[in-house]
C-alpha cells in the first residue's frame, strides 16, 4: 500500500467516524435533550381522553333549600365514530332522527361536527368535545321518543338515548333569581383563551354568569378522565389511565329562598303599580341585606328570564330577546349594573355635610317654593312652599329648597367659580366617606362602579368632553343643535371643569351627575342603620364538600367607616324614622306594626324613551328596620317608576311584611323568615330534597 | 511471487475448518444486529397485523427466511475462491445492469414510493436489482484498480476511467428510476474506492466537484423528479408538507424522541403499535428501536455499526492484497453511507430517501446484498493472515 492510499484510508476512516458521532449526537439531542418535548407530541398523537363530567355542586340558601341542583334529563346522543363508518356517513340516520325529534337536519349535522372540522365563522353550534364522546342532540327528550330510538336500533345505528345530568334551577318558593344564580353552558374557545391557569376540559359545562361563574372552580368538580390509546386509523389499541370524577362542592349562600321569592313578587308588583299610575316602569331592582354582617338575604332584578332555558337549548328568539332594548335588556342585572341618580335618598349625605359645616340640626329653616341660585331659580319639589320647619321635618317631607340654600351658601364660601385652594367641600367629603366610587365588592360578576360628581370627576369629565363641547357646531348632530343644548355646550366649554352653583345645589338633593347602583344605596343605608360601618356585600357564605366538610367560608370585609358624629347619626336616625311616621313614607307604611326608617327618592331623568315620550322619574325607597335595633336594610328602585313612596315604598313594605311575618297590620307568630330576629349563622345540612319551610 | 505463495497458503488454511478465519468480533456484531433487527421487524408489524385480522408473524417469518438465505450467501461468499469471484464478476455486473434495465420497462418493474426499483416475482417476492448492482460495482472497480497492465504502484488515469465506466452505467440506470438515495451511496463508495486505490489526487478532487455540480444541475434541470424535489424541500423546511413527506419525517422524529433514555420497552411503543410512522419495518425501522429501546438501545445499535466498520478498516489495513483492500474499503463505505443516510433521515439530518438500514430492515434484496457484503469482509479477512 503506497503512502497516498494509507493516508486516504485514514481520511475515510475519520470521515466515517465523524458521521457516526454526528448520529450519536443527534440521537442524544432527540431522546435526551428534547425528549420530553417529543414525548408530549407523541402523547397528543396517540392518546384520546374521554371526559366523564363531575356532578356539579348544589347552590343552596341559608337553610339548605336548593336554588340550583342537578336533574336527570334524557339525552339523545350521536356516536360520531359509528355514523362515520356508515356508507353515507350517517346522512340517512340523521335525516330520520331530525323527523323524529322535529328538528332541522342542518342543526343535527352542525351539532355533530367537531369545531375543528369546520371553517372559521361557520362553527355556530359545533361540538366542542372530542369524537369519542357521545354528542348530545337534545338533553330533554321525552321518554316515548327515547324508547323509539332504543327499540329501533336498526333504524338508528349510532344513535343512543341515555339519562344525563342537567343543571336545574328548581324555583322553589317561587324563586327565579336568574341574575343571581346565572347559568351553565358548554366551554367555548373564548373561555379557554381566558382560562389563565385554570384547567378546563373540552365538553365540560362551566358557569357562564352569576354565582355559577363566580364559584365555578368550586362547583365544577374534577371530571373523570379515561385515556384511550389509538392508532393511525383512530382504532383503540389500549386503555390508558382511568380516574373517577370528583363531584363539585356545594355553595351555601346567605339568600333565603322564601324571602327571595317574596322580593321578586314585590318588585314585579311595584312595576305593575308604576305602570298602572301611567309610568313606563321599564325595569327595577330590590335588595335585602343584613346590615350587621354585609350579607345579602335577597336580591332581585326586573325584567328577568328563565334560567333553565339555557339547558333546554336556547332558541334564536330567546337569545336575541335577552339583549333586546324593546324588552328592556333582561340580561342586565339592575341591582348591580344599573346606575341611577339617588335623588332625595341622598339627603342623608347632605345631613352629615350640614352637620360637619356647623349647621344647627335642631334649628328651624324656611322651606320656600324656590331659591335664587345665581341667575337661576331652583324650585322646590312640585314648587310648593312649606313654610318654616325643623330640619327633621324637612327630611320627612323632603323639602329641597332648604338644601339648595345650604349648598349654595357653602359653594359661595368655598369660592364659587374661583374655588379656594383648600375648599371645605363638606358635601363632597360627606359623600366620599360613604366610599361611593368603590364597588360594594359583591361576589357576582360585572358590578358597575357608582359615580360621584365631585371636583375630581368634573376635571376628568372636562378633559374627556372639552373638545366636543368647544366645537359643538361641528361635532353635534342636527338634532342636538337646539338653542338650549347650544347654550349648555357653550357653558360646558367655558367652565365645564368647575363645580358651578347649579352642580352644587343639585348634588345636595342627589340629582345631576351623581349616579349609584341599588346595591350601593343599600350599602349606604346599611351603614347609617348600623352606626357607620360600610360592609362589603356578599351572597356566598361557605363552600362545603359533599361529605359536609367546610372547604372555605366567605366573610364580608369592613370597607370603611362613616365620618359622622354619633349626634349626627342619632339625628339622622330620628329623621329617617320621621319619614315613615309622618313624612313621605307614612302612607305606604300606615299601620305597619314594626318600626321602619327610610327615605323616599324621586329622581328626574333627562332624555326620552324610544316612543318619544319624556322619561319618567326613578322611584327609590331606601330603608332599614327595626328602627330601634336595626338589622335589615331594604332598598327598592323602579326605573321610570314615578313617585318613590307609592311605587317603591309600598313594595318595600311588602318585603318587610314577609321578612317579619306581618299579615295586614298584625305580626303572625312564627311567620317571620328569621325566628330569632337574625339570619342563621350555622351552616345547613345540604340535601337536594330540602324543601322551604311552610309559613303558618 | 511471495504474494502467490501467501495466497496459496491462506487458501489451504481456509479449508481446514468451515469457520476458520472468521473474524469473531465482526461476526458477533453482525449476528447481534440480525437478532435485534428480527425483534424490531416483529415489533413493527405484530400489533397492527393482529388487530387487522392478519397473521402477526407474517413479517417475522419472512424476515427469518431472508436472514437464512442471506447467511448461506454470506457463507458462500466467505469461502469462495477469489479467482472464482473475479471470474463471476462480469456475469454479476451484467445481471445487475440487465435487472436495472428491466425495472425501467413498464410492466416488469413496479413502482414503490415514486421509484421504479422493483421486479415482482411469483409468490409475492420482489427483487431490487440496485442492491445487487452495488456488489457488482464494488468488485468490478476493485478488480480494475488493483490489477494493472503497467508497472506502477498506482492506477493510471486509464484504469480510473475504466472503473468509472463500470460504475457509471448502473448508477445512470438507478438515477433513471429515480432512486437518489442508492445513487448517493454508490457514488460515495466509488469516490472512496478511487481515493484508497492510490489514484492521482486530481481524480478524487475532480469527482467530488462533479458530484456537487451534478446534484445542483440535477435539481435545477428536473432530472430529479417532482417527488424528489418535494422530499428535499421538506428536509429544508419540515413544515412545508405537513401531511406528506414532512408528516413522515415529523412522525419519525416524534417516535424516536419519545423513547427517551430507556424507551417504552420492546413491543410496548404506542407510536410503533399505532403505526404513525410509515414504512416502519423497512426504511424507518430505526424509529422502532428509538421508541421501544430508547437512547440506550438505539445507541447500542450505533455502537455495533461502529464496531463493524472499525473491524472493516482493520481488515483493509492488514491485508497485503490491493484487490482485497479495495473490496473491503468499498463495502465499508457502502455500509457507512447507507446507514448514515437511513438513520440520518430518521433523525432529520438527511433528506428523505428510500434506502433500507443494513442488517436491520425488512427486505430480501437488501438483506442478501448486505450479508454478501459481510461475506466479502470475512473472505478478505480470512486471507489476510500471514
Amino acid at each position: 500500500m503506497n503512502q497516498r492510499s494509507r493516508l486516504n484510508l485514514l481520511v475515510v476512516q475519520i470521515l466515517i467516524i465523524s458521521l457516526l458521532v454526528a448520529l450519536f449526537g443527534r440521537l442524544f439531542y432527540l431522546q435526551i435533550a428534547a425528549g420530553s418535548k417529543y414525548r408530549d407530541a407523541a402523547l397528543s398523537i396517540q392518546s384520546r381522553d374521554v371526559i366523564t363530567p363531575a356532578t356539579r355542586g348544589l347552590i343552596v340558601d341559608s337553610y339548605g333549600v336548593p336554588l340550583a341542583l342537578n336533574k336527570v334529563g334524557l339525552a339523545i346522543t350521536i356516536d360520531r365514530i359509528a355514523i362515520d363508518k356508515q356508507t353515507d356517513k350517517g346522512v340517512a340516520v340523521m335525516q330520520r332522527l331530525s323527523k323524529l325529534l322535529k328538528l332541522h337536519y342542518r342543526d343535527i349535522y352542525q351539532n355533530t361536527r367537531l369545531c375543528g372540522e369546520l371553517a372559521k365563522g361557520q362553527r355556530a353550534g359545533c361540538w366542542t368535545g372530542s369524537r369519542y364522546q357521545p354528542i348530545p342532540i337534545t338533553k330533554a327528550a321525552d321518554p316515548d321518543t327515547a324508547l323509539q330510538i332504543v327499540e329501533r336500533s336498526d333504524q338508528f345505528p349510532g344513535v343512543d338515548a341515555a339519562p344525563i345530568a342537567i343543571r336545574n334551577y328548581p324555583g322553589l318558593a317561587g324563586v327565579n333569581a336568574a341574575h343571581l344564580l346565572g347559568y351553565v353552558g358548554p366551554l367555548t374557545d373564548i373561555d379557554l383563551a381566558k382560562a389563565q391557569g385554570k384547567s378546563y376540559f373540552r365538553s365540560e359545562s362551566i358557569g357562564k354568569s352569576g354565582l355559577e361563574i363566580t364559584y365555578d372552580a368550586y362547583l365544577r368538580g374534577v371530571p373523570g378522565i379515561r385515556t384511550l390509546i389509538v392508532d393511525r386509523k383512530e382504532a383503540i389499541t389500549a386503555q390508558g389511565s382511568n380516574t373517577a370524577p370528583i363531584p363539585g362542592n356545594h355553595l351555601v349562600t346567605s339568600i333565603d329562598a322564601r324571602l327571595q321569592g317574596a322580593v321578586e313578587v314585590a318588585l314585579a308588583d311595584a312595576i305593575s303599580r308604576g305602570r298602572a299610575n301611567g309610568n313606563t316602569s321599564d325595569s327595577g331592582a330590590a335588595i335585602v341585606m343584613d346590615i350587621r354582617t354585609g350579607r345579602i338575604l335577597a336580591i332581585a332584578s326586573y325584567p328577568t328570564y328563565d334560567p333553565n332555558a339555557f339547558e333546554k337549548g336556547l332558541t334564536v328568539q330567546q337569545a336575541s330577546d335577552l339583549y333586546s332594548e324593546k324588552k328592556s335588556v333582561p340580561a342586565l342585572s339592575r341591582a348591580l349594573q344599573g346606575l341611577f341618580a339617588p335623588a332625595s335618598t341622598f339627603k342623608s349625605v347632605s345631613v352629615i355635610a350640614a352637620a360637619a359645616a356647623g349647621y344647627n340640626l335642631n334649628a328651624t329653616y324656611s322651606c320656600p317654593a324656590e331659591v335664587q341660585v345665581g341667575d337661576r331659580a331652583f324650585q322646590n319639589f312640585e314648587s310648593k312652599s312649606q313654610g318654616t320647619m325643623s330640619l327633621k321635618k324637612a327630611i320627612a317631607v323632603s323639602c329641597d329648597t332648604i338644601w339648595y340654600r345650604i349648598a349654595f351658601d357653602e359653594w359661595l364660601r368655598d369660592g364659587g367659580l374661583r374655588p379656594k385652594s383648600k375648599p371645605n367641600d363638606y358635601f363632597f367629603k360627606a359623600a366620599q366617606s360613604f366610599n361611593i366610587t368603590q364597588r360594594v365588592g359583591i361576589d357576582l360578576p360585572s358590578e358597575s362602579s357608582s359615580r360621584l360628581a365631585d371636583r375630581a370627576f368634573k376635571k376628568t369629565w372636562y378633559q374627556r368632553n372639552k373638545d366636543f363641547y368647544c366645537n359643538y357646531n361641528d361635532r353635534a348632530t342636527k338634532a342636538q343643535q337646539t338653542p338650549f343644548l347650544l347654550l349648555l355646550a357653550k357653558e360646558n366649554c367655558l367652565d365645564g371643569d368647575k363645580i358651578r352653583a347649579g352642580d352644587a345645589v343639585n348634588f345636595a338633593i342627589g340629582q345631576g351627575d351623581t349616579v349609584v347602583t341599588p346595591l350601593k344605596l343599600a350599602q349606604m343605608y346599611a351603614a347609617i342603620g348600623n352606626g357607620g360601618t360600610i360592609w362589603q356585600m356578599l351572597v356566598g357564605k361557605a363552600i362545603v364538600k359533599t361529605d359536609g366538610t367546610v372547604v372555605k367560608t366567605m366573610t364580608p370585609q369592613k370597607l370603611g367607616t362613616l365620618n359622622a358624629t354619633p349626634a349626627t347619626l342619632n339625628f339622622l336616625h330620628e329623621a329617617l324614622r320621621e319619614v315613615v311616621v309622618s313624612g313621605t313614607g307614612a302612607g305606604a307604611f300606615a299601620g305597619f306594626p314594626i318600626a321602619v326608617s327610610g327615605k323616599t327618592g324621586t329622581a328626574e331623568v333627562f332624555g326620552r324613551n324610544a316612543n318619544g315620550a319624556l322619561k319618567d322619574n326613578t322611584s327609590w325607597f331606601a330603608s332599614y328596620a327595626p328602627s330601634n335595633k336595626p338589622r335589615y336594610a331594604v332598598v327598592m328602585m323602579v326605573s321610570q317608576g314615578g313617585f318613590g313612596a307609592s311605587t317603591s315604598g309600598v313594595g318595600v313594605r311588602k318585603i318587610y311584611e314577609t321578612l317579619f311575618g306581618v299579615k295586614g297590620n298584625k305580626i303572625i307568630l312564627g311567620a317571620a323568615i328569621f325566628p330569632d330576629g337574625k339570619p342563621p349563622t350555622k351552616l345547613p345540612r345540604i340535601s337536594p330534597a330540602t324543601k322551604p319551610k311552610e309559613s303558618p | 511471487m511471495s504474494q502467490i505463495h501467501a495466497r496459496a497458503r491462506l487458501y489451504r488454511r481456509s479449508r481446514e475448518s468451515i469457520f476458520h478465519g472468521f473474524d469473531p468480533v465482526l461476526t458477533a456484531a453482525v449476528a447481534l444486529l440480525l437478532a435485534i433487527g428480527t425483534l424490531l421487524v416483529y415489533a413493527a408489524t405484530r400489533d397492527w397485523y393482529a388487530r387487522n385480522g392478519l397473521d402477526p408473524q407474517y413479517y417475522l417469518k419472512r424476515h427469518a427466511i431472508n436472514i437464512s438465505i442471506g447467511c448461506l450467501l454470506a457463507y458462500g461468499t466467505t469461502v469462495i475462491d477469489y479467482r472464482l469471484l473475479r471470474a463471476y464478476t462480469p456475469i454479476f455486473w451484467g445481471l445487475g445492469v440487465l435487472g436495472l434495465v428491466a425495472v425501467l420497462i413498464p410492466g416488469l418493474g413496479s413502482t414503490v414510493n415514486g421509484a421504479r426499483a422493483w421486479i415482482a416475482l411469483p409468490g409475492g417476492f420482489q427483487i431490487q436489482p440496485a442492491e445487487l448492482a452495488k456488489i457488482a460495482i464494488i468488485i468490478g472497480m476493485s478488480m480494475l484498480l488493483s490489477e494493472r497492465s503497467h508497472d506502477s504502484d498506482e492506477p493510471s488515469s486509464r484504469d480510473v476511467i475504466q472503473a468509472l465506466v463500470i460504475a457509471g452505467l448502473p448508477v445512470l440506470l438507478i438515477i433513471l428510476q429515480p432512486d437518489m438515495g442508492t445513487s448517493f451511496i454508490i457514488g460515495a463508495s466509488v469516490v472512496t474506492i478511487i481515493a484508497v486505490s492510490g489514484a492521482p489526487s486530481r481524480w478524487v478532487a475532480g469527482l467530488l466537484i462533479v458530484a456537487v455540480l451534478g446534484a445542483v444541475v440535477a435539481s435545477k434541470t428536473g432530472v430529479i423528479s417532482g417527488y424528489q424535489i418535494k422530499r428535499l424541500q421538506t428536509f429544508v423546511n419540515p413544515t412545508a408538507d405537513a401531511q406528506g413527506a414532512g408528516y413522515q419525517l415529523r412522525q419519525a422524529r416524534i417516535a424516536v424522541g419519545s423513547g427517551g433514555l430507556i424507551g417504552t420497552g420492546l413491543f410496548n411503543g404506542p407510536q410503533t403499535n399505532g403505526r404513525f410512522v410509515p414504512e416502519q419495518q423497512t426504511d424507518f425501522i430505526f424509529t422502532v428501536a428509538g421508541e421501544e429501546l430508547g437512547f440506550l438501545g438505539s445507541g447500542f445499535i450505533l455502537l455495533l455499526y461502529l464496531i463493524i466498520l472499525m473491524r472493516g478498516f482493520s481488515i483493509a489495513r492488514r491485508t497485503s492484497d490491493p484487490f482485497g483492500r479495495l473490496v473491503t474499503t468499498g463495502v465499508i463505505a457502502w455500509f457507512a453511507f447507507q446507514l448514515f443516510e437511513n438513520i440520518g433521515m430518521t433523525l432529520g439530518l438527511m433528506p428523505m430517501t428510500g434506502v433500507p438500514l443494513p442488517f436491520l430492515s425488512y427486505g430480501g434484496s437488501s438483506m442478501f446484498a448486505t450479508l454478501i457484503g459481510f461475506g466479502l469482509l470475512q473472505n478478505v479477512h480470512a486471507r489476510s493472515k500471514g
